[in-house]
């Protein structure tokens, strides 16, 4: 697993003026004191606001839904509740009063239990001491007894019905087992609150069943339970309440048993989805990039596509799923243990991201602050370093000249909103600093573009721009190769869409068939055709 | 689409725990072919120069290993937590020094004097503790810092001055020449630590937060563990530790100077990396860095013995160090591969 990829989320965001609908209907739940709740508070990371004057209140014997589209703001909404973070306004209050959590350990000592979307655990210790973490069973002399501790763990695995050894270490263990050790230790301390930021991502469905058969049992034990899913059935399985966030707002807040799907669907969304990517019609000519049986032992296996000009190709499916270890071993970061990469008929000499270059790849990476731009770096000097060579004068020296002709021409073409080009690129938006990413690579004259989630993090005026640009791209006769964990850029997008689960190809949709439930469950592999 | 109607949904994730189990017991038995090690050398060895396995030089290893060994368990407590201690090289010899201070200029009793070395480290390891911990700087490049201003201190406060075991009582030198059942006094001071620091490490909640620190800090954070107040007591323990080193140190080599353990850190660094704590954290006993340390210092003593080129003390040092961090690395990669293997079985 890498980065903090998050789900195929359903849904995006736009700007339609929808007042936000709170329904009041009264429950016998809402006359007792929520135990946890937000009032009002409002978060923001730099430039981006991540949380609006967002209530939300979690009550005994209440399961809540929280729901929204990637970067809605969801996850920040756990952070201020499980005390990582604080609100900037607002508050968070427990069992009414205003409380100020310093840390996780003040949330804890309250009751409030967090799973979050990625495993948090310790790797080089047992599953029993990464259960217990800080609260050991002492034996004399304060000392841990490890005997009690396994016994302990054993019994609260037992009830969860899995068989895992309390005494084995974490490293060795599959990213749903780790899953399960994070449940273990939400529910080893009798939570009064749990959040569970996308529990069910990595589990079976058998597995899923027994977390929610805890989920029930914790209700009825008086406890709150907020839980995230990207999977709207489990939302109205388990939950009674459901607060919709939109770009950081919350605009819906009622009963799951007064809503269906598609009415939850357009609340998170907001828009129709097929007017929102305008992907231009393009004429699709001869494949460029072919990619056949390749496979990376535990990342991917056997997967065979092509890549035409003129054609974006989305390739989708869940965290983990394997789509950016197919993007890194195309261009050459990691090397694949079978399967060939050809360009234009030309093949690829595996593990080589010089070579992929030569032959005219370009990669704009998921993690643009990390491995897209060097965030210190003038933007005229980002946008130079893919052509080194290029901008060489005839002393082997980049003339400052050449760099920023370069930048300044790349800047027009994308419509930059910059001040200066001599501005350190972490100046820019999310959104112009993808732009300048895309220039990099564009400068190269590239044959086959591949852009690991194009708009992540990105505001919704300059994603729309990302989205045209890449369209135009593909309508120049650019190949683009598109991994995108939003579901409305992936149907908006894309010519064809490979949909990825575990590792493998699990299906192939052209534009007509591709359909947010089509993806979803080739994504989750519910479908095997 | 619900979970519960699904046909046959994928394979249960297998919780194997014998795939895993012989890359454990490898990782775990490093205390074991550690041993195993030292042992054949000291066969070898002795087969060679039967003279090596007389009373004299084994008590001599011992004493020997008395310090660095030391040295390597208050390093044990710094690199668990990720964190690496290099001052401490100069926290013993300045603590050396004020211990030869403490005799010679004010009549301190011994008691006192021990207790004073080891206050006189915890200070500077505190400094150490406060900047790594709350200033967020690596502890490579602070302790790096220290230990070039601790030594610098040294030299000011000696100005060239030596003291000699003439200065100090007859009752705190014979410390490494008594015997107590035929077992040289100074190296208890070590095996006590090393038992109080192993149990702590292994049995304790603290210790045990030191590991989860180390084994991943974001984690160690949202568990609520106060890793800042964990990391600085760490290396106030390891400062304290070094102290005690530089009083046992005095007592043990009679003359000190500003130059008093210089370049020991190393020594200590490579013990505990050669007893398999794992450098980046999370992983390894005292009990496997102090076996690294008698294994270093045995190997000394051998080439001594068998009258080799002292030259090739430290190349063997240095060979055994990589190979240890080789065979890491190499284990690693083998539980890296297992694991991806493993994952590609799981997914039908």
């Amino acid at each position: 697993m890498t980065g903090s990829d998050s789900s195929v989320s359903i849904g995006f965001c736009c700007f339609e003026g929808e007042e936000p609908q709170i329904n009041q209907q009264s429950t016998p739940a809402e006359i007792t004191t929520p135990i946890i709740a937000l009032k009002g508070a409002s978060k923001s990371y730099g430039a981006v606001r991540a949380s609006r004057n967002v209530s939300i209140e979690l009550r005994a014997g209440e399961v809540r839904a929280l729901a929204g589209e990637n970067g809605a703001g969801k996850s920040t909404i756990v952070r201020m509740l499980a005390g990582v973070q604080r609100p900037d306004e607002g508050d968070v209050l427990v069992d009414g009063d205003v409380a100020a959590f310093h840390g996780p350990a003040d949330a804890r000592d309250v009751g409030v239990a967090v799973i979050y979307q990625e495993p948090t655990l310790f790797p080089d210790l047992s599953v029993a001491e990464n259960v217990m973490m800080g609260r050991h069973p002492l034996g004399s002399g304060r000392r841990i007894d490890f005997r009690a501790l396994n016994r302990t763990v054993k019994e609260l695995l037992d009830r969860l019905g899995v068989k895992l050894d309390p005494e084995q270490p974490v490293k060795g263990l599959s990213i749903a087992d780790q899953q399960i050790v994070e449940i273990a230790k939400a529910l080893s301390f009798d939570a009064r609150v749990l959040i569970m930021d996308e529990p069910t991502a990595a589990l079976s469905g058998h597995e899923v069943e027994r977390l929610f058969g805890v989920v029930r049992t914790l209700k009825e034990r008086g406890a709150a339970v907020l839980f995230i899913s990207h999977r709207l059935d489990e939302i109205f399985a388990i939950c009674d309440t459901v607060t919709v966030l939109r770009d950081g707002e919350v605009t819906h807040d009622g009963r799951t048993a007064d809503m269906d799907t598609d009415e939850l669907v357009r609340r998170m969304v907001g828009r129709e989805l097929s007017n929102l990517f305008p992907k231009l019609d393009a004429e699709i000519g001869q494949p460029v990039l072919k990619v056949e049986r390749l496979t990376r032992e535990g990342s991917f296996v056997d997967v065979s596509f092509e890549v035409r000009r003129g054609e974006i190709v989305a390739l989708a499916g869940l965290v983990g799923a394997g789509r950016s270890e197919v993007a890194r071993a195309i261009f050459g970061i990691d090397k694949p243990d079978a399967g060939t990469v050809t360009i234009d008929g030309v093949e690829l000499k595996p593990g080589s991201p010089t070579q992929a270059m030569k032959a005219g790849i370009g990669l704009v990476p998921e993690d643009r602050r990390q491995q897209g731009l060097v965030m210190e770096m003038s933007i005229e000097r980002n946008m130079g370093l893919t052509r080194l060579q290029a901008l060489r004068n005839r002393l082997g020296v980049i003339g400052l000249g050449s760099e920023a002709r370069n930048a300044s021409d790349w800047a027009t073409k994308l419509q930059l909103k910059f001040q200066k080009l001599s501005d350190p690129v972490g100046f820019l938006s999310g959104g112009n600093q993808q732009k300048v990413v895309l220039g990099k690579w564009l400068a190269t004259g590239p044959k086959v573009l591949i852009i690991d989630e194009p708009t992540r993090g990105i505001d919704v005026g300059t994603k729309a721009e990302v989205h045209r640009l890449m369209s135009e791209l593909a309508g120049d006769g650019l190949a683009v190769l598109m991994i995108s964990s939003e579901l409305p850029e992936v149907l908006g997008m894309a010519d064809r869409v490979l949909v990825m689960h575990e590792g493998r190809i699990a299906r192939e949709l052209s534009r007509a068939e591709a359909d947010e439930e089509n993806v979803v469950r080739a994504a989750t592999g519910q479908v095997a055709a | 689409m619900s979970a519960s109607t699904q046909a046959a949904p994928t394979p249960a994730s297998p919780h194997t725990t014998e795939k895993t189990s012989w890359i454990d017991a490898v990782v775990r038995a490093r205390e074991v072919s550690l041993i195993g090690v030292l042992a054949v050398l000291v066969i070898a060895v002795s087969i060679a120069e039967p003279r090596f396995l007389n009373a004299q030089n084994l008590r001599d290893i011992l004493l020997n290993v008395t310090i660095v060994g030391l040295l390597a368990v208050g390093q044990t407590i710094v690199v668990i937590t990720r964190n690496i201690d290099l001052s401490v090289g100069s926290i013993l010899g300045i603590s050396a020094f004020a211990t030869g201070i403490m005799f010679a200029d004010h009549n301190v009793p011994i008691p006192l004097v021990f207790l004073g070395g080891i206050l006189f480290g915890a200070f500077f390891g505190l400094i150490n503790g406060v900047m790594v911990a709350w200033a967020r700087v690596p502890s490579l490049v602070i302790t790096l810092g220290t230990l070039y201003v601790i030594r610098g201190l040294d030299f000011a406060w000696a100005e060239g001055r030596q003291i000699n075991a003439a200065d100090m009582p007859d009752g705190f030198l014979s410390l490494a020449t008594t015997e107590v059942l035929g077992f040289p006094v100074l190296p208890i001071f070590t095996i006590a630590a090393m038992v109080l620091v192993g149990v702590a490490l292994g049995r304790s909640r603290m210790g045990r937060e030191l590991y989860a620190i180390g084994s991943n800090p974001d984690a160690a954070v949202l568990a609520g563990i106060r890793v800042s107040r964990r990391v600085l007591g760490a290396f106030v323990a390891s400062g304290a530790i070094a102290g005690l080193a530089g009083v046992l140190y005095a007592s043990r080599y009679g003359t000190l100077d500003a130059v008093a353990g210089t370049g020991i850190e190393l020594a200590a660094v490579s013990a505990v990396v050669v007893g398999g704590v794992a450098i980046f954290g999370g992983s390894g006993t005292v009990w496997g860095a102090a076996l690294g340390a008698l294994l270093l210092t045995t190997i000394r003593s051998a080439l001594v013995i068998l009258q080799i080129d002292p030259f090739w003390d430290q190349a063997i040092q240095g060979a055994l160090l990589l190979a240890a961090i080789g065979l890491d690395a190499y284990l690693a990669m083998r539980l890296a591969r297992e694991l991806r293997k493993r994952r590609s079985a799981n997914r039908v």
